[in-house]
C-alpha cells in the first residue's frame, strides 16, 4: 500500500499548452494537490485596449489555435451586442455552420489524437497510424472535413478570416455547399463508426457530484448566445456572467479560478449534455444512450464521451444549414455600418471546452476601451483540482504509476486550453 | 537513419502546431521522412536526441530563456515556426502600453505574482537557422520547407510582395474596394488569402526586406489614406520590429 506518493509531471502532455500535476501524500494523508498553470501570461484584454473594434475577433482569434472561430465568434457578438448590429437569417446560419465546424474539429483532435492513445497503451497517435491505420485515417479524414468546412466560410479554421462585425467579407456559393452537403452526409458512417469505437473504451468510474455550467436555449441546442445555466439552479442573462464566475487569483496558476454555488463548476460538453439533452438531434442522442451517457453523468472523465455526442450533433445540424442555405440561395448583404455611436456589449458562446465570455466596452470612435474575456478552462481548473482531491484517496492504493496516469487522463479529460486560458481577468469597467 | 525532429512551443496559441498536425491529412507520408522524438501538444514520449528543432511562440519572460537555449544547444537546425517565434507577432502589441500597467490590467494588485516582460522573436534569443512566417502558417510551406530542411537546401520563402500573389488570383485590388490592405509591403507565400476572403493583409509573415516604401505611399495618396493608417496596422504583427528600428 503506497502511503507516501510524491508526484510531480512536469508539462502534462497531448494537451494544448504548459500545466503540471502536483501530488504528495504523507501517510496515506493528501498534503498537496495542484494542477499549476505554468503558461506565460498572455494579456490580450490589455492588447486591445486603444485598437479599432474591427481587430478585436482577428486579434483575440489567436488567443487558441484550436477554437480561434469560438473566441472569433465571441468577439463579434460582444462588439455586435456594443454596438446594435442585426445579424441576417443568412448570416446566422453561416455563423452555426462554422461554429459546428469547430466544434468537429476540435473534438476529433481532443477524442482521438489526445485521449484514445490512453486506452491502446501508446504515447501518442502516431503508432496506431501502423497498428489501426483505419482508426488513425478515420480521425484524419473527419478532421480533414471539419476543416474544410470551416475553410469554406471563414477561409481557415486557424484564424478565421471572413467573419466581421454585422456578417461575412466572402460567401460560399450554392455549389460549394452542395458538395460539403454530400461529404457531411458521407461523414454519418464515420460517425457511427466512431460512436461503436468510443464505447468500447473502459472509461474509468469516478463519480463526483458538481456543478455544471453552460448556455442553453428552448429551441435549440445552444452553442451561440443563450441563458447560462446551471444544474444548482440559476439563470442568467450573459450580460450578468461575473455572477457566474466570480474570478480569483491563486498563486500556482496564470489563470485564474471561478466558482458559483460550490468550491467550483464545471463547463464543456458534458456539461452541455447534462443541461441540453433534450435539445441535441436525435441521432446524438441516440449515440448518448449508446455510450452510456445519461444526463446528469458525474464522471469526468465521460466528457471525451460527450464530445462524440456533440460531433454526431454537429454534423447533423450541419446537413440541415446546408439544406437550407442550398434552398434560399446565397445572396451579398450590406456590411454593416458603423453609426459613431459606441456601447457595451458581452458576447457568450459555447466553445468546444466550454462557456466562453468576451465583454468590450467601445467608444464613439469605434475603439475598444475595456476588454475582458472568461475562459472555459479558466473555469474548469477549480473543478479539476476538486476531482484531483477526491480520486487520489480512491486510487491511493495502486501507486504512482498508476496514480499518476489517472490523473493525467482527469487532466486530459477535460480537454484543457491551457494557452486560452493564462490570461483571464476581471477588469470593473467604471 | 531518419532525422530527428522535435516541435517546441512558448507563448503562442498552439495554432502552427495544429497546421503541423492538419498537414498530415494530405502528407501522412511525413512520418516515413522524420522520426518525431518530442511534441507534447500531441504525444507522451519525450525524446532529447533531435536534431531540427521546430520553435513555436514568442520569448515573454526571463525564464524561457534558459528554455529557449537549452534546445539551441542541442539541435543542428532551429526553425521558427510561424508568427510569434518570427516576428513576435500579435504577443508584442503589449510592448506599445508600459509593461506595468499592462500586467496591473489584467492581473490587478496581483501582479507581481506573474512574470512577463516584453514579447520578442525566439531570434532575440538564439540563432535561428530558418524561419516559416505567418499566423498560422501555411501548411503546404511548411511542407516545402520541411523538404528544404531534409534535402540540405535553404527553405524557399519568398521575398516579394503579397499583391503579386493576389494579382496571380485576380482578385479586386482591396484598395480600389475601399479597404485597406498591407499587400505591397507584406512578404507573399499564403497566396494572399485574406484578400482572397475579402479582408486587407494584416502583415502577419513580416515585412519584405526591401519594400518600395515609395510605391505604398502613393498607393495610400491615391486612396486618401494615410501613413499613420499603415503603421497602426502593422502593429498587429510587426510591433516588435517597429520598436526596434525606432531605437
Amino acid at each position: 500500500m503506497t502511503q507516501n506518493l510524491h508526484i510531480d509531471v512536469h508539462h502534462v502532455t497531448r494537451v494544448e499548452g504548459h500545466g503540471n500535476i502536483v501530488v504528495n501524500t504523507k501517510n496515506g494523508v493528501l498534503e498537496e494537490c495542484r494542477l499549476e498553470i505554468v503558461e506565460t501570461p498572455r494579456f490580450f484584454e490589455a492588447m486591445l485596449r486603444g485598437r479599432p473594434y474591427t481587430e478585436a475577433s482577428h486579434i483575440t482569434s489567436r488567443i487558441c489555435g484550436i477554437c480561434a472561430v469560438g473566441h472569433a465568434t465571441a468577439s463579434l457578438r460582444a462588439s455586435e451586442n456594443a454596438l446594435g448590429a442585426e445579424l441576417s437569417e443568412q448570416t446566422w446560419l453561416l455563423r452555426k455552420l462554422i461554429f459546428f465546424g469547430e466544434i468537429i474539429d476540435s473534438h476529433v483532435l481532443h477524442t482521438y489524437m489526445l485521449v484514445a492513445p490512453d486506452f491502446f497503451n501508446v504515447g501518442s497517435v502516431i503508432p496506431l497510424a501502423g497498428t489501426a491505420p483505419e482508426v488513425v485515417l478515420r480521425a484524419l479524414r473527419i478532421k480533414k472535413l471539419s476543416g474544410d468546412l470551416c475553410a469554406l466560410i471563414g477561409g481557415r479554421h486557424t484564424h478565421p478570416i471572413a467573419m466581421n462585425v454585422g456578417g461575412f467579407t466572402h460567401l460560399p456559393t450554392v455549389d460549394e455547399l452542395k458538395a460539403m452537403r454530400a461529404r457531411l452526409i458521407d461523414a454519418r458512417k464515420d460517425m457511427d463508426e466512431t460512436v461503436a469505437l468510443f464505447k468500447t473504451l473502459p472509461w474509468p468510474q469516478f463519480n463526483r457530484p458538481t456543478e455544471y455550467v453552460a448556455l442553453s436555449k428552448t429551441d435549440e441546442y445552444a452553442f451561440i448566445d443563450g441563458t447560462v445555466t446551471t444544474t444548482d439552479g440559476g439563470k442568467y442573462h450573459p450580460n450578468d456572467y461575473r455572477k457566474v464566475t466570480n474570478e480569483r487569483c491563486v498563486p500556482h496558476s496564470t489563470a485564474k479560478h471561478t466558482a458559483h454555488k460550490r468550491e467550483s463548476y464545471m463547463v464543456g460538453a458534458l456539461a452541455r449534455v447534462n443541461i441540453n439533452y433534450a435539445q441535441l438531434h436525435p441521432r446524438a442522442q441516440e449515440a448518448a444512450d449508446a455510450l452510456g451517457l445519461q444526463a446528469v453523468c458525474t464522471n469526468p472523465y465521460m466528457n471525451t464521451a460527450a464530445q462524440v455526442v456533440e460531433m454526431v450533433h454537429s454534423v447533423e445540424e450541419s446537413i440541415k444549414i446546408c439544406d437550407t442555405l442550398i434552398a434560399r440561395g446565397i445572396k451579398k448583404e450590406e456590411p454593416f455600418k458603423f453609426k459613431g455611436k459606441g456601447g457595451t456589449g458581452v458576447g457568450a458562446c459555447e466553445v468546444p471546452r466550454g462557456i466562453l465570455f468576451h465583454n468590450y466596452e467601445i467608444s464613439d470612435d469605434g475603439k475598444i476601451v475595456n476588454a475582458n474575456c472568461i475562459i472555459p478552462t479558466g473555469q474548469n481548473l477549480a473543478n479539476i483540482e476538486a476531482d484531483m482531491r477526491a480520486l487520489v484517496p480512491q486510487i491511493l492504493d495502486q501507486g504512482p504509476e498508476k496514480v499518476t496516469m489517472a490523473l493525467e487522463m482527469l487532466v486530459r479529460a477535460y480537454d484543457p486550453c491551457i494557452s486560452c486560458s493564462a490570461h483571464s481577468l476581471n477588469v470593473k469597467f467604471v | 537513419m531518419k532525422p530527428k525532429v522535435a516541435f517546441f512551443d512558448f507563448t503562442s496559441c498552439e495554432g502552427c502546431q495544429l497546421t503541423v498536425v492538419d498537414s498530415l491529412q494530405t502528407h501522412l507520408d511525413l512520418l516515413d521522412a522524420v522520426e518525431i522524438v518530442q511534441f507534447r501538444e500531441a504525444m507522451s514520449e519525450r525524446g532529447e536526441d533531435y536534431a531540427v528543432a521546430f520553435v513555436e511562440g514568442s520569448i515573454t519572460r526571463e525564464s524561457d530563456e534558459a528554455r529557449l537555449k537549452k534546445i539551441r544547444e542541442q539541435a543542428a537546425l532551429v526553425v521558427a515556426l510561424g508568427a510569434c517565434a518570427h516576428l513576435g507577432g500579435v504577443n508584442a502589441i503589449k510592448n506599445l502600453a508600459p509593461l506595468d500597467d499592462v500586467r496591473k490590467y489584467v492581473y490587478g494588485d496581483k501582479y507581481e505574482w506573474y512574470a512577463t516582460y516584453a514579447a520578442r522573436p525566439i531570434s532575440a534569443v538564439v540563432k535561428v537557422d530558418a524561419f516559416i512566417p505567418g499566423c498560422p502558417i501555411d501548411r503546404e510551406e511548411f511542407i516545402r520547407v520541411v523538404q528544404a530542411v531534409l534535402l540540405g537546401k535553404k527553405p524557399p520563402i519568398p521575398d516579394y510582395p503579397l499583391c503579386v500573389e493576389c494579382k496571380l488570383k485576380e482578385n479586386i485590388c482591396m484598395f480600389h474596394k475601399g479597404g485597406f490592405c498591407l499587400g505591397p509591403v507584406t512578404r507573399a507565400g499564403c497566396g494572399a488569402i485574406c484578400p482572397t476572403f475579402g479582408d486587407g493583409c494584416e502583415g502577419c509573415r513580416g515585412a519584405i526586406s526591401n519594400p518600395n516604401q515609395d510605391a505604398m505611399k502613393d498607393v495610400l495618396k491615391e486612396h486618401g489614406l494615410t501613413v499613420d493608417q499603415v503603421m497602426t496596422r502593422m502593429t498587429m504583427f510587426n510591433a516588435y520590429q517597429m520598436q526596434e528600428q525606432k531605437t
